[in-house]
């Protein structure tokens, strides 16, 4: 009966489809693991307009190191301050910042976990930021093929740094060898920063640069003045470029409070030595502070509807 | 004729009269994990007037033989515990493992890594009895050492049954026997820990080494020294027991071949 029904129904849609872009009532839109006529998967789409809404998260990769930056929208009053973090550490060298649905960057963090220490038990070393981010990637994409599921209502991005120092095997007793351990390429390089944003669909990318969430635009526009292919950006101006950022992203959302909150991984002979850590408080508050005086310096220089913009945020 | 796998490549019967096979030992579980295969010795342990003092050689025995000469037996834990193991090598890398595990767990709160040594040696002393339960044990005698929750230095042991003892100061193995009446002399009961300061442990420790050295055949000249105080953890794992001699063993004279 429904077979026989369709064929109408999407005819008088699929119109709609091609002029208006809507799929509200096709039909096509109400399970995963089906296409519509014209190659979409609905539902993977909705998942993305979930992440549209979600804070803004940015991240950033220079060469000494990886910075992760989420704009947390305080839903409450009654919530405590700094508490709930949004950014999770994964194994030791990798963080993980997502936006959209809070559960499922849970779940999704879990899973790296898992991930992480599997491939501990297997390799007895640490998993590289690329082969998380590819496993990551298939698991997400699984959850656009069956009707039994529906896909992450979140983009991740996965930012680490892989040791470019000799890395001792767990459980190792000895030193080894005085020569280190055999079989490499002389001057080759090993390890190093890695950035990967995942989406809802399983794509992922890697980025010098990611941005997503609600302000993801001017975020991105921002990124893009950063030049950040070139590796000349410092960690530290990283951590403030962030911090400047994720403030611009906030503009377009000023009736809400949010707080910021960043970490970064250093290269090993950097401030986190190869760790994924929160940003210390003071420079933290250091360029939060930057922040705030940068986006009032371009108020005025906007003129005067620029300078009562900037009135309106002190009152505040 | 008999067929059976248990009588081929062996006498005949009818030939050579009934052969006894009792010695095959075809019964019975196999037990590979019973007894340890490479082995480290003691691990002694003292307390001082704010931190604890630890040491072990850095050999690992296979028998009687030293097979590997360069082995930490003594494994930090985040910056608040150090574990020196004695007994099966690989059960101590399975411990090691389970440690490095435990560390990434636990520094994903937001608070970090909140484990402190008494925590430490009440886990590890579970998972040995656990195992001895199972009649699996993991073939280890190790010593805890750090702080407990009130900041006081802790030093504690635990064997392969799951038992657990404290004291000022602890050995395991040969130092049991041989180093602790050392420390016992050097630091008797009525003499308070606060009056112990950090170089009289590591003196003390280092003259343990050197008896152990002597006397225990399976013990090395090469070896780690773990010093934990408020400061946090310092491993020195290159030590070396200097003007160690056996000539004076050419003076001695009443027995072996020697005609006196």
């Amino acid at each position: 009966m429904v077979c026989l029904s369709r064929p109408r129904k999407l005819g008088i849609h699929r119109r709609k489809l091609i002029s208006g872009q809507t799929s509200i009532g096709t039909g096509y839109d109400l399970s995963n693991s089906v296409f519509s006529p014209d190659g979409r998967n609905f539902q993977v789409e909705y998942a993305v307009k979930a992440v549209e809404n979600g804070g803004t998260a940015i991240g950033i990769r220079c060469k000494d190191g990886v910075v992760l930056a989420v704009e947390k929208i305080i839903s409450s009053k009654l919530l405590k301050p700094g508490a709930n973090k949004r950014i999770a550490t994964v194994d030791r060298h990798v963080g993980i910042v997502s936006s959209g649905l809070v559960p499922d960057g849970r779940h999704f963090v879990s899973r790296a976990r898992d991930e992480a220490s599997s491939w501990r038990n297997i390799y007895k070393s640490p998993i590289t930021v690329p082969a998380l981010s590819n496993r990551l990637g298939s698991y997400v994409q699984a959850f656009t093929l069956y009707s039994s599921v529906r896909p992450f209502g979140v983009t991740s991005i996965i930012g680490g740094w892989d040791s470019e120092g000799e890395l001792a095997v767990d459980g190792q007793v000895g030193t080894g060898p005085q020569s280190g351990a055999g079989g490499k390429v002389k001057g080759a390089k090993a390890g190093g920063p890695g950035l990967y944003m995942i989406e809802p669909s399983g794509l992922y990318w890697g980025y010098y640069g990611a941005a997503t969430g609600k302000g993801r635009q001017a975020a991105k526009a921002e990124l893009e003045k950063l030049d950040l292919g070139s590796e000349t950006l410092t960690l530290v101006d990283a951590v403030k470029e962030a911090a400047r950022i994720i403030y611009v992203a906030h503009e377009d959302s000023k009736d809400k409070d949010f707080e910021l909150e960043m970490s970064w991984i250093s290269s090993l002979d950097g401030p986190t030595k190869g760790k994924h850590e929160e940003v210390p408080k003071e420079l933290l508050e250091e360029a939060e502070k930057a922040a705030k005086r940068s986006l009032e310096d371009e108020d005025e220089d906007e003129g005067p509807k620029g300078n009562a913009n900037g009135d309106e945020r002190m009152e505040e | 004729m008999n067929h059976f796998p248990e009588s081929w490549g062996r006498p005949r019967d009818d030939i050579y009269g009934t052969y006894n096979p009792a010695y095959l030992q075809s019964t019975g579980p196999k037990a590979h994990t019973q007894s340890p295969a490479v082995t480290g010795t003691s691990v002694i342990a003292v307390k001082f007037n704010g931190g604890v003092a630890i040491a072990a050689d850095n050999l690992a025995s296979y028998g009687s033989l030293a097979r590997f000469t360069d082995v930490k037996r003594l494994r930090k834990f985040s910056d608040t515990a150090v574990v020196g193991f004695s007994g099966d090598v690989s059960d101590m890398q399975y411990m090691d493992r389970l440690l490095e595990s435990i560390d990434i767990r636990e520094n994903y709160s937001t608070h970090g890594n909140m484990l402190n040594a008494k925590n430490l040696h009440t886990y590890l002393s579970k998972v040995l009895y656990k195992r001895r339960s199972e009649f699996n044990p993991l073939w280890n005698h190790i010593l805890v050492v750090g702080f407990d929750g009130d900041k006081k230095p802790f030093l504690s042991s635990a064997d392969l049954l799951g038992t657990t003892y404290s004291a000022p100061h602890l050995a395991t193995g040969f130092g049991a026997h041989l180093a602790v009446p050392i420390l016992r002399r050097l630091f008797p009961e009525d003499r308070p820990t606060e009056d112990i300061t950090k170089e009289d442990a590591v003196k003390a420790l280092r003259e343990c080494l050197k008896v152990l050295w002597y006397r225990d055949a399976r013990s090395l000249d090469k070896y780690s020294l773990a010093i934990i105080t408020e400061e946090g953890v310092e491993i020195k794992e290159d030590q070396r027991l200097e003007n160690q001699s056996w000539a004076f063993a050419e003076t001695i004279r009443g027995y072996g071949a020697q005609v006196v």
